[in-house]
């Protein structure tokens, strides 16, 4: 009985010893010159455009000629600068 | 795929502010600092110039280059951001920019300074897309949802442009095509109409 306790106290300690070698790191591994912290999402995935990039581009350049007064203004009043 | 870029036409700005205004207010920048600014040339000088200044997301950014512990990331539309929990406020990015763009809280004891902040161009920061913790690090994150930074799009006399690099260059060139050079630019022509085309000579052929 005993030796089979020994022998098997023999076999399970260095697994459990062994086991700490097993933990991972907590710390990232610092790569020079490589952005080290949170990974961002693109613009174009959320509920809105729903991963379409296109859409968002379209959207962001359509916005973008409301800064144009020579398209914003068109024929109306202000228009014919 | 758009590159995103402000660019402020010093002829149309008039120095009201209005950019800075729109700045704070969108996304809660705190008191001493400043994401924008406007700086005047020659002011009170016939001649003055003013123009308005914050990160200009440079394509190849020296504040990326010197921070010793890469919280900067540029994006795939290349809005230049940084991880602000990742950021020991060492200040290497104020030395490197040529914009004064990083901003350093000072408003604790012994000349503490907190973690850096700067123009994020209305596209919030490694968070969450409108999520609180984005909205308190990093402010409003108008870009997710199809606007432009509020700066631009406030802006009165639409001196500041920003958006997608070739589109707001066609806006400008359209712009300088219109409006001259010289004294057309402020208004001389308007004023005192442009010169007259050349009569045909009489009896001549048209």
């Amino acid at each position: 009985m005993r030796k089979t306790l020994l022998m098997g106290l023999t076999a399970v300690l260095p697994l459990a010893l062994l086991a700490g070698c097993g933990d991972n790191r907590p710390t990232q591994a610092y790569k020079q010159g490589t952005y080290q912290g949170k990974p961002d999402t693109r613009p174009w995935d959320n509920e809105q455009f729903k991963g379409n990039q296109k859409a968002w581009e379209d959207a962001v350049k359509s916005r973008a000629q409301a800064q144009n007064e020579y398209v914003r203004l068109g024929d109306g009043p202000g228009g014919k600068l | 795929m758009a590159r995103m870029k402000f660019l402020c036409d010093a002829e149309r700005c008039i120095e009201c502010n209005g950019c800075v205004t729109a700045c704070k207010n969108t996304n809660d920048v705190p008191w001493g600092v400043n994401r924008r600014r406007v700086v005047t040339i020659d002011d009170g000088v016939p001649g003055e110039r003013s123009i308005s200044v914050a990160c200009m997301h440079c394509s190849d950014a020296p504040c990326m280059a010197v921070c010793p512990v890469d919280c900067f990331y540029k994006t795939e539309d290349g809005v230049v951001l940084h991880d602000k929990d990742l950021c020991i406020g060492c200040g290497y990015c104020f030395y490197a920019c040529p914009f004064g763009a990083p901003q350093f809280p000072q408003d604790g004891g012994f000349g503490l300074r907190g973690k850096m902040d700067k123009c994020t161009f209305c596209a919030g920061g490694p968070e969450a897309d409108g999520s609180e913790a984005e909205l308190r690090k990093y402010g409003q994150n108008r870009l997710a949802q199809g606007k432009l930074p509020s700066c631009a799009e406030m802006c009165s006399t639409k001196a500041l442009l920003g958006g997608d690099g070739d589109t707001i260059a066609d806006i400008y060139r359209t712009r300088v095509l219109v409006r001259g050079k010289g004294s057309e630019v402020w208004g001389w022509g308007s004023a005192y109409g442009k010169p007259e085309k050349q009569q045909a000579a009489p009896g001549g052929k048209s």
